[in-house]
């Protein structure tokens, strides 16, 4: 496979939980998400559950992936941020270290100045948590829980 | 990429259905998507054009089960067939863990079958995977048109390899879950077997 596969553990989940809640708060943002690459949702905080979180990480991935393509096109390495500005709602996406995608949704009850410089922040403590997931999953003694699964597991999943 | 999250115990992978333009391959995830249980599928994502030919990407996220305590969840994505759409295939090749290759069984189609499948490998191949080590299985769809080629014929042009193949009929259904699971199927086994490396 050309890409490491994402585990994530209970530990390094915590940190990221009290990273993305801190966020909604700090930046007094409505929702913060954070998705992966290939549009998994990995973690959401504040009002996310008025949302489409599925379809909304899944888009966003797109929508990364479409930029990266662009940059691509012109010799950027990547495009690290966007944003885009509504009637009642703004969306700020950020990349961190190329690796997941930071969302944060707000309204005019906030900057986007001050969106800008919370993100910054959250974004450093993330890339050190994302590779320390990064190494972990990359560790040949690291189980998966598939280790265990039989083939007989995986055709009960088809019987119906 | 699959993701397991040991938190939710989940895992989620992502399956691509590729092939030529008109194909059926949004058909195949408007039959699943008719056919499946509110509580075990998302909302179903169409970028299309005007004229409903896909622009970007069909999604559909799909919960098969649990498998020892983990919910298997499946991210159903389909590319834009047409050639021109290149670029936006391979975007959406990126992190794939099974793929499944609709060809349209239409004699008329033969040549864009092959150069689908030929893009398909080449777009594999830019991100480092082999067509014939991912999970992959291929469905004839178009088995009810009137002139098309035989199984035989087109097993023969585009699966020398003998991956699992299923002859269908999106429109109506069939064969569309037979297709499916056996992907799915391939991808769990695959994981089982301890990749990625």
């Amino acid at each position: 496979m050309a890409s490491p596969q994402m585990v994530m553990y209970e530990e390094e989940f915590n940190q990221i939980r009290a990273i993305v809640d801190r966020l909604v708060r700090d930046a007094n943002a409505q929702v913060v998400f954070i998705i992966d690459k290939n549009g998994q949702l990995i973690a959401a905080a504040g009002e996310s559950e008025q949302i489409d979180t599925t379809s909304l990480a899944s888009l966003t991935a797109g929508n990364i992936a479409a930029t990266g393509g662009i940059a691509k096109i012109l010799r950027e390495n990547e495009f690290t941020t966007q944003f885009h500005e509504g009637e009642r709602a703004n969306i700020h996406i950020q990349l961190v270290g190329n690796r997941v995608i930071l969302v944060v949704i707000f309204n005019n009850q906030t900057s986007l100045g001050l969106v800008r410089l919370r993100v910054k922040k959250a974004t450093e403590h993330l890339n050190g948590i994302f590779e320390i997931l990064l190494q972990k999953a990359q560790d040949p003694n690291q189980q998966t829980p598939f280790a265990e699964i039989t083939d007989d597991d995986i055709d009960n999943l088809f019987n119906d | 990429m699959s993701f397991i999250n040991y938190l939710s115990r989940e895992i989620n992978c992502k399956i691509v259905y590729y092939g030529p333009g008109l194909c059926g391959k949004t058909t195949n995830l408007q039959y699943i998507y008719n056919k499946t249980n509110p509580e075990a599928k998302g909302k179903m994502i169409s970028l299309a054009t005007d004229t409903d030919r896909t622009l970007f990407f069909d999604f559909l996220p799909l919960a098969l089960g649990e498998i020892r305590g983990f919910k298997t969840r499946f991210h159903l994505y389909t590319v834009p067939g047409q050639v021109f759409y290149d670029a936006s295939r391979k975007l959406i090749l990126k992190g794939v863990d099974g793929v499944v290759f609709v060809a349209d069984s239409q004699i008329a189609r033969a040549e864009a079958n092959q150069e689908s499948l030929e893009n398909l490998r080449t777009n594999l191949a830019e991100q480092q995977l082999d067509l014939d080590e991912v999970p992959y299985v291929i469905q004839y769809n178009k088995r009810d048109m009137p002139s098309i080629m035989s199984v035989e014929e087109l097993r023969a042009m585009l699966n020398p390899t003998r991956v699992p193949d299923f002859e269908a009929v999106a429109v109506n259904g069939d064969g569309v879950f037979d297709t499916l699971k056996a992907v799915a199927k391939l991808v769990l086994t695959e994981l089982k077997r301890g990749t990625p490396k």
